[in-house]
């Protein structure tokens, strides 16, 4: 049973995502209740996974031996990423039933469906041990994104969905040609074999090599938003309805940085000894952290703003893998579980501020904080979180990536991160202050209904405890980084 | 040195087929023009697969033959390819249908236009 | 020796606890004001009974909670961290009061708010206070930066919200440079806990202990106001009275001398400075702040900005004692906080008592007020006898053991600028008292002193002042434990 748990992962929300159409047609509100089920399944699976990741779980697709079938690896990375998957798609779940029924009243079936085509995509990507497995399911999950933020049928989500489409083709082509050239000199599609049998073929065909980790650092970098092939990202989270937007910035992004890290790890240490690609990837992140906290300050939107932080934060992460030493690796992991949950909250608490009030402007958000104190307590916790005030979350990061830049002898990163603390501290107090302290202009607004608040509260409190209790996460990563074998460092 | 070039030709008509098919994504203005340019591009990764799949003097591994068959893998991989390719243009078409429902154009410019 | 007991959490928590009950009871002003009265009580008595132990020589440790490897979320009470945490939590108690008193006589708003926030930098500073290490210092740090700004910006004019940015922009890069330094010396030390000589020695290479030490200061040098980080001081004095009294007098800038002294003693130690030869300098780099400042001080007419000044000046004495590395600079330093903070805090009171009563706040409109509001003015003269230096008030001891400091460390320019200063203070702070007595005001009101719960404080902290100056050595004083501090960093006795 155990050994048939990786392919239940990928079953559950595919099985749900031609069942939600049927039953869609017969009673609309089922769907809800459909998705919030099988996510449920989904989230217990993944919590009993990750003890048993400890002994890396595989599944052979069809009973086929890789390298010539398919294989589902569950290790500790993938099952950490599992469990955020689920665990924030669940929350994210539960609040879209009023949400959706608001913002998308006639779409509500293809909603859900197309919804749990993308988590069956995101859950294949990190599941899959397989490289061309994992571009089709790239595809699969970016398919439903771009439909996702189309949904709806708003003028300006079509364009930024369109837009969106075109660029992450684009990356994925690249990600295809990067995959044909790894095969042609390895001839081997599953990715623990191909870290095996590249440091040969990279001896032997060297300038092939080169080209598919070109290609594939290339077309990754388009899918997560590095700077400065992030142009999709703001158009898209802005105008795609308040779900997707939380959903998108919490975790399709992550997933690709997971990507990113596996791919580093099959081309391991031999080809990045010689060529300086951790450097490069490390200085672009710097740049992408400084300049997407920039943008955000500029802007009047919130969601809008919120994009462009979740620019500047990708950079972290990107900044984590490129410091190529274990407290910088460390840093970078933990930043994706924490920006999931702070970026989830925010945009959730936005997503519910827009429901009741229908305000994205920052100078109309005079006073909320009278009229949403919730909503306002959780999006205040999740702000001081990304601005970095210990002991929520967001400064333990901050701590390891600053931290590691400093062990590897490269300060200026730390003092990057330190100042885009500042940087963040200057976007996102503004909104605090106006919300809190102004008068407010808002009669008849009241709380947030409790499907919407509770979701964003947990994530709330998660990133208090996700500070306090720090050590269980990063004991967790540590054992990441002795048993997956992320071995570029 | 000029003869190894040559007999490279297959990759040769891939990268151009893709440098065109890139080109159109980007530089045209209608977006039908871009999905096209899209197309060609992906099309062009698969000849590159399949090409690189041929090994001269072997059949197709649905005919039997003594001296052995190509390598079939590749061919999966861009059926599969092919797949993800339909459905993206798929979702292109229709997001352009309702684009042009909206805006009544689909040029980009004149959408640029309308939109602000 | 090392006593585990978990008084330390308690001190830190009794406030955060009552910080909720505050907001639970929001709408029982009597009920939410009493848990304030209790928890300072709570909290003084918890501090106070840490004093025999410490005077013993021993310390008082309580591990949280592991945060980050091998640095624990850690207190330990040594002799430093009780002289603060005791000033700051009786002080609080006596601030509670005033609290009370001047917040109803002014209607204020968001009172709520105001005595959540209030608790919740008290507990902050406790935290400060108590910390064993350098992190669990600055997650206090940062926690108290948070926690003040509401205190700030409470008027909420638009003036009052500028002034918050300030503050905030300040104070948090002054936080972000304080990280910065953190984060390397824990690279090469790999160990952030205080420790009575030091943990840097032998980590680096000079140079980099060099950088480091500036950019200590520099982080801890915002909330201590060393010019030129120090305008967001005298821009917050738009805050109430009280908050300018407790946390622009005690807590938040004396968090941050606190910090530069465990800095120099315990990140650094005393052979350490000295070797780095930076000890000196700093003095000299401080003096400029105490000269400048009172010279600032001479042109305010604003009473809560020429307080603001005079506390610039006075920050940089505890600096100054503490950087010159002899027996009599540090103790002088140490029970400068002390005194300072007595002193400070009762010319705020009755700036703000002044306020309370006839809405002034400018000298220049406060002429004969002492005759209206003798008490009070009689408690400003004892303050102001102390700030200048004048025995029996207790400003005299500390500033006597800094001319002794200075002598010690043969800085003859020293001795030559703190006379200066001395002559300076008497400079600003006599005019006010000559004017509020000797003038004679516009037209003659009645003579009506503040209200109980304002003047109480307020006399209370005067005349502590004067016993502080009278009697210094009493047993469990500040000055014991100024001993106590000196031991263990040196291992001598004064």
């Amino acid at each position: 049973m155990i050994q048939n748990l990786p392919i239940f992962i990928v079953i559950i929300p595919l099985v749900t995502v031609f069942l939600i159409p049927l039953v869609g047609l017969w009673k609309r509100d089922y769907c809800f209740y459909i998705s919030a089920l099988s996510i449920t399944l989904l989230f217990s699976i993944s919590v009993f996974l990750l003890n048993l990741s400890i002994n890396v779980i595989h599944y052979h697709i069809g009973g086929w031996e890789p390298p010539w079938g398919i294989e589902y690896v569950v290790d500790p990375l993938s099952a950490f990423m599992i469990l955020l998957i689920t665990f924030i798609t669940l929350l994210v779940i539960l609040y879209s039933k009023k949400s959706v029924s608001k913002e998308l009243p006639n779409s509500i079936v293809e909603f859900y469906t197309v919804f749990m085509l993308l988590i069956t995509g995101l859950l294949g990507i990190v599941i899959t041990g397989d490289i061309f497995n994992m571009y089709v399911f790239l595809e699969i999950a970016s398919l439903s994104a771009y439909a996702l933020i189309a949904v709806g049928g708003k003028r300006d989500a079509l364009l930024a969905s369109f837009n969106y489409l075109i660029i992450g083709s684009i990356a994925a082509c690249f990600i295809l040609l990067g995959i044909g050239f790894l095969y042609m000199v390895t001839g081997s599609l599953n990715m623990a074999d191909l870290s095996v049998i590249l440091p040969k073929a990279y001896a032997s065909y060297p300038r092939v090599v080169l080209t598919a980790i070109i290609f594939f650092i290339v077309g990754l970098s388009i899918k997560i938003a590095l700077f400065p092939l992030h142009t999709w990202l703001p158009n898209a989270y802005t105008h795609a309805p308040s779900v997707v937007s939380a959903e998108l910035a919490a975790l399709m992004t992550k997933v690709g940085a997971y990507v990113m890290i596996r791919i580093l790890s099959i081309f391991g240490i031999s080809l990045l000894g010689d060529v300086p690609i951790a450097d490069i990837l490390s200085w672009v992140a710097a740049v992408a952290i400084i300049i997407g906290s920039i943008n955000a300050i500029a802007q009047t939107d919130i969601k809008r703003m919120l994009a462009y932080s979740s620019v500047s934060q990708i950079g972290y992460i990107v900044l984590g893998i490129g410091l190529a030493n274990q407290t910088g690796l460390t840093g970078g992991i933990l930043h994706i579980l924490n920006h999931a949950f702070m970026k989830g909250c925010l945009f959730l608490a936005v997503g519910a501020i827009i429901y009741k009030t229908g305000i994205r402007n920052i100078n109309e958000f005079q006073g909320l904080g009278r009229k949403m104190p919730y909503t306002m307590l959780a999006f205040s916790i999740a702000a001081l979180s990304m601005i970095g005030i210990p002991p929520l979350c967001g400064f333990f990061s901050k701590w390891y990536l600053a931290l590691g830049s400093v062990e590897s002898g490269k300060w200026i990163f730390a003092l990057v991160i330190l100042l885009s603390s500042l940087l963040n501290a200057g976007y996102f107090l503004r909104v605090l202050e106006k919300a809190w302290f102004g008068k407010s202009i808002h009669e008849e607004v009241d709380e947030a209904p409790g499907s919407m608040l509770i979701p964003t509260l947990i994530l709330a409190i998660g990133c208090i405890l996700l500070g306090i209790f720090v050590t269980i996460p990063v004991s967790f990563i540590n054992s990441i980084l002795s048993i997956s074998k992320l071995g570029w460092t | 040195m000029l003869m190894e070039l040559m007999l490279r030709y297959n990759y040769w008509i891939s990268v151009v087929l893709m440098l065109i098919g890139f080109y159109t994504m980007i530089s045209k203005k209608n977006f039908i023009k871009k999905i096209i340019g899209m197309n060609i591009f992906q099309t062009a990764i698969f000849l590159l697969y399949i090409s690189m799949a041929d090994i001269e003097g072997r059949s197709a591994p649905i005919i039997i033959s003594e001296t052995g068959y190509v390598n079939p893998l590749p061919h999966v991989l861009i059926l599969t390819a092919i797949v993800v390719s339909v459905s993206t243009t798929a979702v292109a078409l229709s997001l352009i249908m309702k684009i042009y429902k909206e805006y009544g154009s689909i040029e980009e410019d004149k959408i640029l236009e309308v939109h602000s | 020796m090392d006593i585990i007991s978990i008084k330390p959490l308690l001190a830190v928590s009794v406030s955060l606890v009552s910080s909720m009950l505050i907001l639970v009871f929001r709408r029982h002003k009597n009920i939410r004001e009493s848990w304030t009265i209790l928890a300072s009580f709570i909290k003084f008595l918890i501090v106070a009974s840490m004093i025999p132990a410490i005077l013993r020589g021993d310390a008082i440790v309580y591990t949280v909670i592991s945060i980050l490897p091998e640095i624990p979320f850690k207190f330990r009470v040594d002799a430093f961290g009780l002289f603060f945490g005791l000033l700051a939590s009786f002080l609080w108690i006596l601030t509670s009061f005033y609290s009370i008193g001047y917040m109803r006589s002014l209607k204020e708003h968001s009172q709520t708010r105001y005595f959540a926030c209030f608790a919740v930098a008290l507990s902050a500073t406790m935290g400060i206070a108590f910390a064993a290490n350098l992190l669990t210092l600055f997650v206090f740090y940062e926690i108290l930066t948070i926690s003040v700004y509401p205190l700030v910006i409470h008027k909420e004019t638009p003036e009052a919200r500028s002034a918050g940015i300030k503050y905030l922009v300040y104070t948090l890069s002054g936080g972000v440079v304080l990280l910065f330094a953190i984060i390397i010396s824990y690279s090469f030390a790999g160990t952030l806990t205080f420790s009575d000589h030091g943990f840097l020695a032998g980590c680096a290479s000079r140079e980099i202990l060099q950088m480091l030490f500036i950019l200590f200061i520099i982080g801890f040098g915002v909330k201590s106001a060393i010019m030129p980080l120090h305008s967001w001081l005298p821009t917050a004095m738009i805050a109430p009275t009280p908050v300018s009294a407790l946390l622009h007098a005690v807590a938040v800038v004396k968090a941050g001398v606190f910090g530069v002294v465990r800095v120099i003693y315990f990140v650094f130690g005393v052979d350490l400075v000295s070797e780095l030869g930076l000890g000196i300098p700093l003095a000299y780099f401080v003096s400029f702040t105490i000269i400048l400042a009172s010279m600032f001080a001479l042109v305010q007419d604003n009473l809560k900005r020429r307080l603001a000044y005079s506390t610039i000046s006075q920050l940089s004495y505890i600096i100054l004692g503490a950087s010159l590395l002899t027996p009599h600079g540090l103790i002088g330093g140490i029970l400068h906080i002390a005194h300072h903070a007595f002193m400070k805090i009762t010319l705020f009171f009755c700036a703000g008592a002044i306020y309370v009563v006839t809405r002034k706040e400018n000298i220049s409109e406060m002429n004969g007020i002492g005759r209206r509001m003798p008490i009070t003015m009689l408690m400003f003269f004892i303050a102001v006898l102390g700030m200048c230096g004048f025995p029996p008030v207790c400003g005299f001891i500390s500033k006597w053991y800094l001319l002794l400091g200075s002598v010690e460390a043969d800085q003859l320019p020293i001795v030559v600028i703190l006379l200066t200063s001395s002559l300076l203070n008497v400079a600003y702070f006599f005019p006010i008292v000559f004017v509020a007595f000797f003038k004679k005001p516009e037209k003659e009101p009645e003579s009506k002193e503040a209200p109980i719960f304002i003047l109480l404080p307020l006399t209370l902290t005067a005349i502590i002042s004067l016993i502080l100056g009278i009697w210094p050595d009493a047993p469990y004083s500040f000055f014991q434990i100024a001993n106590i501090v000196f031991q263990n960093v040196t291992g001598g006795v004064i």
